[in-house]
């Protein structure tokens, strides 16, 4: 046990000190009944054991370092620069308590602040905040604020979201009665922007539609936030941030609040979080934004100085009239980005972006060319599209990971309307070689 | 704005965006393989962005040199004791770090098939039963990725029980007054009626007030136990059976669970659900304020309940559950923030339950010890034995013009944290402390040393108290400026320059 200082020495002083002779003296206000419980945890281990363990456990996983995976669907593969650990590895970063002592905290204040400038920059829009738990509750966090914000009692959303993001949206409205609508798509995956208008009503708080949506399609949203902001509605986006270094930004499509998964922003995959849900909006929400939000302000020597601000919103100060109960950020996942898209910079973004698109162009290409494959998605996309196989995508996924590819996802399990159909990825990880590997492979499945 | 006076260490000053030169480049990407590709022109136009994101511009050693200087503005674990009440913040292993960067854990990913991510499904799944020991529940979920969302996820469940019994009268929540922001915030965002409960003159929850509050209308009681004042609600068996009487729900905020580990669980005190901050009494790194997780524990007649999917063991094999009856759905995408559930689990594997207990007593020890050194130069409201925490106010120093804030803000010029300050409410001028087991006989020293020093220079010198701290990057940021002309981007910052600006 060597992370306990206390020697045995220290212990009777301590004793001494408070005046009892017994260290279970001090426990008496605890009901005798309740004490000593009886649990089952295994003994300690050494360090040595635990690495030993661990590394075996690990093991009993695949992953995308030693496999070759085409699996996306709103979890990426991206190279991270190994910067990024570099700084989320030091000490004084990740040891770090919530920044509520400025004086003290100026190095993750600056972080975040710069994070939250960096993140407006690259979607375009006026605010963001210091960030959320992940994708899916900031989406739902953005919900409610636009059922506060309008007293209305539904929320439009493209099925063509991702499903995980429904899910949890439909969690958090259902403890406060509203209601869910959801808007179709088309057969190429697109928004069904008839149906959409069918059902905009005054009662409608919001409308949420992703682009790249969960098919990886980019979606026209031209002249969606005029008719959206005609209804008094607030106009909701979610999609990949990556793909905005190159595809037009949720602030030129008019969104009022622009939200979603960070991970692909420098974060690896780990079996799904930790994560980073960003949340950026225009200046009218500055003060109905949820979260922590950092600001610049200067200090008695009228110095540049950050603390944690608007913190009337919250909930240490408001308790129950908080506009949320959220008392953190993903504060070491939000520095982590800041550092990715510093080092990516203002060229590099649009360049990671365009090597996502032309490795997912060139797969689609060639997937289109095996006779038996049917890409659904044509239009433009980031890095994933949905191909229709000629086989169940469960035997496909068989058959690659036993050549050590991991397949893509089955969209049939959520979407009946795409049985067979496969949710293929390729990230800029992939080089030319390993994409004509998968596509030789795809043609063998056709024969076995 | 002023000039700096010269301070070596933090001379570093300026935003990355002020260091920014066009052109240059940090990450060396591939280069295009299909170039012949003009997404430009491939793409129709009005899908593309106008212009590149205006992102800053730097050589790799810059970046690496604009951000190591940026760590070094900032107290942590690593460097400082924080003696921060209800934080319970703890060394974090370096091995829990090492283990979850292994490629087989930090880059599989969520939608593998589970026989490709057997390993991360028996961590999981053995956590889940560990957490069960340590606290008496009978199932846990490990989905909530904070400690607010697991308290979010708890009273979702509280509503979705109360539903299905067709007891839709219950709209109360009770909290006590000592209770941390977020019960009540939480019991709000659920829609529910928020009853404070009064403290006694013991600093515990006072019995006959609960009795009157608690009706058919009363939905739960949210408690923590030891309370934030660090003393154990020793009418604990009373309490339940008041509340389950009613037939409302007793529920437990982890809070402060450092205390009991091994000693005694809330389980058998006769909490129904549970949640835990993995980042306090497991000891996941803070992260200067996120990820954390916490987790939440039921007792069997409320798993049904529970978000889905789950893992189970199929002899010897895992698989996802992605059923359970009355299922309140999903609260967060995937599984939960696995990365950090992965660090708590190798935390109770490396300790056991010996190192558990000890944890405990020795945190308990610790703050018992403090409490009896601190109780000569600061007022004890509650002089009675502590669990691991313990509050002491300044109150007296009020005629001096010194707050509690105050002297956390000195004691930074001492090299030592603020303890949490004006907090409990229920104590005026109140500094919470929690040294936790982590921290030496020597650092625990130092901390009294210092409060000595500060006692006196508030005697002696109380405006130089008031304006402390002098020594760290900043002096007192002007907060009520801060909000009330938000600067929150770099952008708000160039537009307030080319303005009156408010900064100058």
């Amino acid at each position: 046990m060597s992370y306990l200082p206390l020697t045995s020495e220290d212990h009777q002083v301590m004793l001494d000190t408070i005046g009892v002779e017994q260290f279970n003296q001090i426990l008496q206000a605890i009901p005798a009944e309740l004490r000593n419980p009886d649990i089952r945890i295994p003994n300690s281990l050494s360090e040595h054991e635990i690495r030993t363990l661990f590394g075996k456990i690990a093991r009993k996983n695949l992953n995308c370092k030693d496999k070759l995976s085409f699996l996306g669907a709103g979890a990426y593969e991206h190279y991270i620069p190994s910067v990024v650990n570099a700084i989320i590895s030091r000490s004084e970063f990740y040891t770090a308590y919530t920044p509520y002592q400025a004086e003290a905290s100026q190095g993750t204040l600056q972080a975040i602040f710069e994070y939250q400038s960096l993140m407006c920059e690259l979607t375009g829009m006026d605010i963001s905040n210091g960030s959320h738990y992940d994708g899916s509750t900031a989406l739902a966090e953005a919900a409610l604020l636009s059922l506060s914000k309008t007293s209305r009692k539904k929320v439009m959303v493209a099925k063509s979201l991702h499903p995980e993001f429904r899910r949890v949206l439909q969690t958090y409205l259902a403890k406060t009665g509203m209601e869910m609508i959801e808007i179709p798509f088309l057969t190429d995956g697109s928004l069904d922007r008839a149906a959409l208008e069918n059902h905009l009503t005054q009662e409608v708080a919001s409308v949420i539609v992703s682009s790249p949506n969960f098919f990886g399609l980019i979606e026209d949203l031209e002249g969606l936030a005029q008719l959206v902001h005609q209804n008094e509605s607030l106009f909701i986006m979610t999609g990949n941030p990556l793909s905005f270094g190159f595809y037009k930004t949720p602030a030129e499509w008019g969104a009022d609040i622009a939200c979603g998964e960070g991970q692909p922003l420098g974060i690896p995959l780990s079996f799904g979080g930790p994560w980073l849900g960003y949340f950026t909006t225009t200046r009218t929400l500055v003060r109905q934004i949820p979260g922590r939000l950092v600001g610049l302000t200067k200090d008695m020597d009228n110095r540049r100085a950050f603390c944690l601000t608007l913190q009337a919103r919250e909930q240490h100060i408001r308790r129950e009239r908080a506009n949320s109960n959220i008392c953190t950020n993903q504060a070491l996942c939000a520095i982590a980005a800041c550092v990715y898209m510093t080092c990516l910079g203002k060229t590099g973004m649009k360049q990671v972006a365009e090597l996502n698109m032309e490795n997912a162009f060139y797969l689609r290409d060639q997937i289109e060319k095996i006779a038996g494959f049917q890409v659904l998605t044509k239009g433009p996309v980031f890095n994933e599209f949905t191909v229709r196989c000629p086989k169940p995508v469960s035997e496909m996924n068989q058959f690659l990971i036993a050549r050590d590819i991991v397949g893509g996802y089955d969209l049939g399990k959520e979407y009946p309307e795409f049985k067979n159909t496969m949710l293929v990825c390729a990230t800029e990880t992939k080089t030319k070689d390993e994409i004509d590997h998968f596509v030789e492979i795809l043609k063998e499945s056709i024969s076995s | 704005m002023k000039t700096k006076t010269l301070s070596g260490l933090f001379a570093d000053d300026q935003m990355i965006f002020e260091k920014s030169r066009l052109g240059k480049k940090s990450v060396a990407l591939p280069k295009r393989k299909f170039s012949e590709i003009d997404f430009s022109k491939n793409i129709p136009a009005h899908l593309q962005r106008k212009e590149c994101a205006n992102l800053p511009e730097l050589s790799e050693p810059e970046i690496i040199r604009h951000f190591v200087n940026l760590s070094k503005k900032n107290f942590s674990i690593d460097t400082h004791f924080y003696p921060l009440g209800s934080c319970t913040m703890k060394y974090n292993p370096k091995i829990n770090e090492e283990v979850a960067r292994l490629d087989g854990f930090a880059w599989s990913h969520p939608y593998q098939p589970d026989d490709a991510v057997q390993g991360s499904m028996q961590v999981l799944y053995e956590l889940s039963h560990m957490l069960c020991e340590i606290t008496g529940m009978d199932e846990f979920t490990l989905q909530p990725a904070a400690g607010a969302h697991g308290e979010l996820l708890g009273l979702m469940l509280v509503h979705a029980y109360h539903q299905h019994r067709g007891e839709r009268k219950r709209i109360k929540v009770l909290v006590p007054d000592s209770s941390h922001g977020t019960n009540p915030a939480t019991a709000a965002l659920c829609g529910y009626q928020v009853v404070q409960i009064p403290s006694d003159h013991r600093g515990r929850i006072d019995l006959e007030a609960l009795k009157k509050s608690v009706d058919d209308q009363t939905a739960c009681l949210m408690l923590t136990n030891p309370n934030t004042l660090g003393l154990f609600e020793d009418d604990i068996l009373k309490i339940r059976e008041i509340m389950h009487r009613h037939g409302a729900l007793l529920y437990y905020d982890g809070a402060n669970l450092n205390a009991l580990l091994g000693i005694a669980r809330p389980g058998d005190m006769g909490f129904d659900i549970v949640h835990l901050n993995l980042h306090k009494t497991f000891s996941t790194p803070h992260g200067g304020g996120g990820p954390g997780a916490g987790p939440v524990g039921v007792k069997k007649f409320l798993a049904d309940f529970l978000p889905i999917p789950f893992v189970v063991k199929d002899g010897e094999n895992y698989r996802w559950q992605k059923t359970r009856a009355h299922s309140i759905g999903k609260i967060k995408s995937f599984y939960g923030n696995f990365g950090l559930l992965l660090r708590a689990y190798v935390y109770i594997r490396s300790v056991g339950l010996e190192g558990l207990r000890q944890i405990s007593r020795d945190a308990i020890l610790s703050a018992n010890y403090l409490r009896k050194r601190l109780e000569r130069m600061l007022e004890v409201p509650f002089p009675e034995f502590c669990m691991h925490e313990f509050v002491v106010t300044a109150r007296n120093m009020k005629p001096a013009g010194i707050h509690a804030g105050d002297i956390g803000k000195r004691l930074l010029d001492y090299g030592i944290h603020a303890p949490t300050v004006h907090f409990p409410l229920v104590v005026e001028e109140a500094l919470m402390i929690e040294p936790t087991e982590t921290e030496s006989k020597e650092s625990l020293d130092q901390l009294v040393d210092a409060i000595s020093k500060i006692v006196k220079e508030v005697e002696e010198n109380p405006e130089m108290v008031q304006k402390a701290p002098y020594t760290m990057p900043i002096r007192r940021p002007d907060e009520v400026q801060a909000a009330r002309k938000p600067i929150l981007s770099w952008r708000d910052y160039k537009i307030d320059q080319t303005r009156n600006s408010s900064l100058a």
